[in-house]
C-alpha cells in the first residue's frame, strides 16, 4: 500500500536510492583526475562571467611563462573557434570545446578534448569555462583547482549574487584593475567582504592583462599549487586510467 | 539552463532503477536540492514537465526536497550564519558547508506487478 498518498494502489514499491544524481559527472571527473595526477599536470578550471577576462588572462599567462612552462588550454564556447585561436597566437596549444547550448563543460567533453590536445607533455592544462556565474559550479572536471575571474566592472555584489560560484573557488582573479582609477565608485573592499561571506578561505589577487599588474603574483600562486600538488600525489603507479 | 542536463541525468538513473525491478510505471520521486547546489527549484520542475514525456516516469510526481545551507567551523562545529564572514569566531578557521549542495535522488516510488 502506498502510505505517502493512500491512493490504494497494493503494488507500489518505495526505492532508497541516496544517490548523487551527477554521479555519473562525478564518475567521469574521477577518472580525468587520475590521468592528470599520473601525468603531473596542473588542470585549472577558469570560471567567470561573460568578457570578466578569462582569455586575457591566458594570454598574459602565456607571455610571462613564455620558455619555462609548458603550457595547453581548452576553451569552452557557445558557437565560436575565437578563445582557442586567441590562446593559439599567445603560444598555447589549444582547443576550442563547442558546446552549442549548453552552458557549462562537463567531465566527459573534457576527456573528449583531451584526445587531440597535446596535454601529456606539459606543466599546466587551462580550461576556460563558458562565461557563466553559475552552471559551470555545478560540474566538476578534474580540475585541481577553480579559479573565478571576476573583474572590477561587474558589480561589488556579484559574490552575494552568485554564492555558488565563489564557495567553490579556490583564487579569485580581480580582473581589469588598470580600469579602477576611471571607476572612482567601485569599492575593492566591499568585493573583498562579500568574497570573505561567500569563500570559507578568500584568496584575492588583483590584476590587469593590460598593463601587467599582478600576473607575477597570480604565477607565483599556480606555480605553489603545482608544487602541493606534485608533493600530494601518489608515487606508486596506478593500474587503471 | 542546466537544470535540463540534470533531470535528463535524474530520468535515466530512475528508469534504469525500475526495469531492475521490472516495474511498470513510477508513481513518485524525491530529491534533495541544497540551497548553494547551483539548481534552481523552479527550473527543475519545470524541465522535468518536459522530459519526462514518454518515459516511465511521465505520471510520476516529482517532491524536491529544499535543504538550507548550514556552515560549521570544521574544528568546534559551531554554526557559523549564513551570510556571516566564514569563519569561527571562536577557533579563526574557515567554515565548511555542512549542508545545502546536495543535487540527491533519495527515493523512488514503482508500480511492480504482483510475482
Ligand atoms: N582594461 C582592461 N580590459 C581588459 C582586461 N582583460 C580583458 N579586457 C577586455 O575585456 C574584454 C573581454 O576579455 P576576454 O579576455 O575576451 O574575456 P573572456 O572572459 O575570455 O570572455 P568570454 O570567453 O567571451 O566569456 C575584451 O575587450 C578585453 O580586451 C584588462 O585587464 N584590462
Ligand atoms: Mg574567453
Ligand atoms: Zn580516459
Ligand atoms: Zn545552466
Ligand atoms: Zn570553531
Amino acid at each position: 500500500m502506498c502510505e505517502t498518498c493512500g491512493c490504494g494502489d497494493p503494488d507500489l514499491v518505495p526505492i532508497e536510492v541516496h544517490e548523487a544524481i551527477l554521479s555519473e559527472n562525478e564518475r567521469g571527473a574521477r577518472h580525468n583526475r587520475e590521468h592528470f595526477t599520473e601525468q603531473r599536470v596542473l588542470v585549472v578550471n577558469l570560471m567567470g562571467s561573460p568578457g570578466s577576462g578569462k582569455t586575457a588572462i591566458l594570454e598574459a599567462t602565456a607571455g610571462a611563462l613564455a620558455g619555462k612552462r609548458r603550457l595547453s588550454a581548452m576553451s569552452g564556447d557557445l558557437a565560436t573557434d575565437n578563445d582557442a585561436n586567441r590562446l593559439e597566437a599567445a603560444g598555447i596549444p589549444s582547443r576550442s570545446i563547442t558546446t552549442g547550448s549548453a552552458c557549462h563543460l562537463d567531465a566527459k567533453l573534457v576527456h573528449e578534448g583531451l584526445h587531440d590536445l597535446p596535454w601529456r607533455q606539459t606543466d599546466f592544462l587551462f580550461i576556460e569555462n563558458v562565461g557563466n556565474l553559475v552552471c559551470p559550479a555545478v560540474y566538476d572536471l578534474g580540475q585541481a583547482v577553480n579559479v573565478v575571474a571576476l573583474s572590477v566592472t561587474e558589480g561589488e555584489d556579484k559574490p552575494l549574487k552568485y554564492p555558488v560560484m565563489f564557495r567553490k573557488a579556490d583564487l579569485v582573479l580581480l580582473t581589469k584593475v588598470d580600469l579602477l582609477p576611471h571607476l572612482p565608485q567601485v569599492d575593492v573592499a566591499v568585493i573583498e567582504d562579500g568574497l570573505a561571506r561567500t569563500m570559507p578561505e578568500p584568496a584575492i589577487i588583483q590584476v590587469s592583462a593590460i598593463n601587467g599588474e599582478g600576473i607575477d603574483r597570480w604565477i607565483e600562486w599556480l606555480e605553489g599549487k603545482r608544487v602541493a600538488a606534485l608533493s600530494e600525489a601518489p608515487t606508486e603507479e596506478r593500474a587503471e586510467a | 539552463m542546466h537544470e535540463y542536463s540534470i533531470v535528463s541525468a535524474l530520468l535515466a538513473r530512475v528508469e534504469a532503477e525500475a526495469r531492475a525491478h521490472g516495474a511498470l510505471r513510477v508513481h513518485r520521486i524525491r530529491v534533495q536540492i541544497g540551497e548553494l547546489s547551483g539548481v534552481e527549484k523552479e527550473l527543475l520542475e519545470s524541465a522535468y514537465e518536459l522530459a519526462r514525456e514518454r518515459t516511465l516516469c511521465e505520471e510520476a510526481e516529482l517532491e524536491i526536497v529544499a535543504v538550507e545551507a548550514r556552515w560549521a567551523c570544521r574544528s568546534c562545529e559551531c554554526e557559523v550564519p549564513k551570510g556571516a564572514v566564514l569563519r569561527c569566531p571562536i577557533c579563526d578557521r574557515p567554515a565548511t558547508l555542512a549542508e545545502g549542495d546536495e543535487i540527491i535522488l533519495e527515493r523512488v516510488e514503482m508500480e511492480v506487478p504482483d510475482v
